[in-house]
């Protein structure tokens, strides 16, 4: 009973930023509404690790936050990069 | 202990949810992707810090609330820094900061 209204709040934020993340219009959006999925998953292992009496899922949630923030981390590097050769080509053309 | 415990722990997972919840609703409802981008990191600080408290005070003196804390400390340390650098890409690829409308010819 505790843990059920902050269960139900995740996973309509997760919800939402989903559709978010469908909506776009640019990648940053995607990203962003990624990297808030991937918050609401950290903060949902840990309440369902205690709702189910299981501790050994904070570990999980340990993992995913590190390679949540890793994978934005690279995805964000991986556009930058595009957008910059992009932007060096569109000048060698002028 | 348990009944005042468990209410106070209430109060901080509810709160927590609540501006979780209006974080989301903010990042899907706001007109461009600053201000989405405002909604979304502000309450990705505030939400964990309620909610990771709320279940530490469930914890007691175990070893699950050692790793609460590093959750909690990794999810402070990296959700600004990722918020930084999304804000840092997308304002080089030339996504300019309008006003409260989309600037006309994007979207």
């Amino acid at each position: 009973m505790l843990y059920y209204a902050v269960i139900t709040a995740l996973l309509a934020t997760m919800l939402l930023a989903l559709v978010r993340a469908i909506l776009g219009p640019s990648v940053y959006d995607r990203v962003l509404a990624v990297n808030m999925i991937g918050t609401k998953t950290v903060l949902l292992l840990a309440v369902v690790s205690f709702l189910y009496g299981r501790p050994d899922f904070l570990d999980l949630a340990l993992a995913y936050a590190l390679i949540n923030f890793i994978g934005v981390l690279a995805v964000l590097e991986f556009f930058r990069s595009r957008a910059m050769r992009e932007a060096a080509e569109a000048a060698e053309e002028d | 202990m348990d009944g005042l415990l468990d209410i106070v722990s209430w109060l901080l997972l509810t709160t927590g949810g609540v501006f979780v919840f209006i974080g989301g609703v903010g990042a899907l409802r706001m007109p461009n992707l600053y201000t989405r981008m405002h909604a979304a990191s502000i309450t990705d600080s505030i939400g964990p810090i309620l909610i990771i408290a709320g279940v530490m005070l469930q914890a007691g003196f175990t070893l699950p609330i050692v790793k609460l804390a590093a959750i909690l400390l990794f999810l402070l340390l990296t959700g600004p820094t990722a918020s930084n650098a999304l804000a840092s890409a997308a304002l080089l690829a030339g996504t300019k900061p309008g006003g409260s409308k989309t600037p006309a010819g994007e979207d």
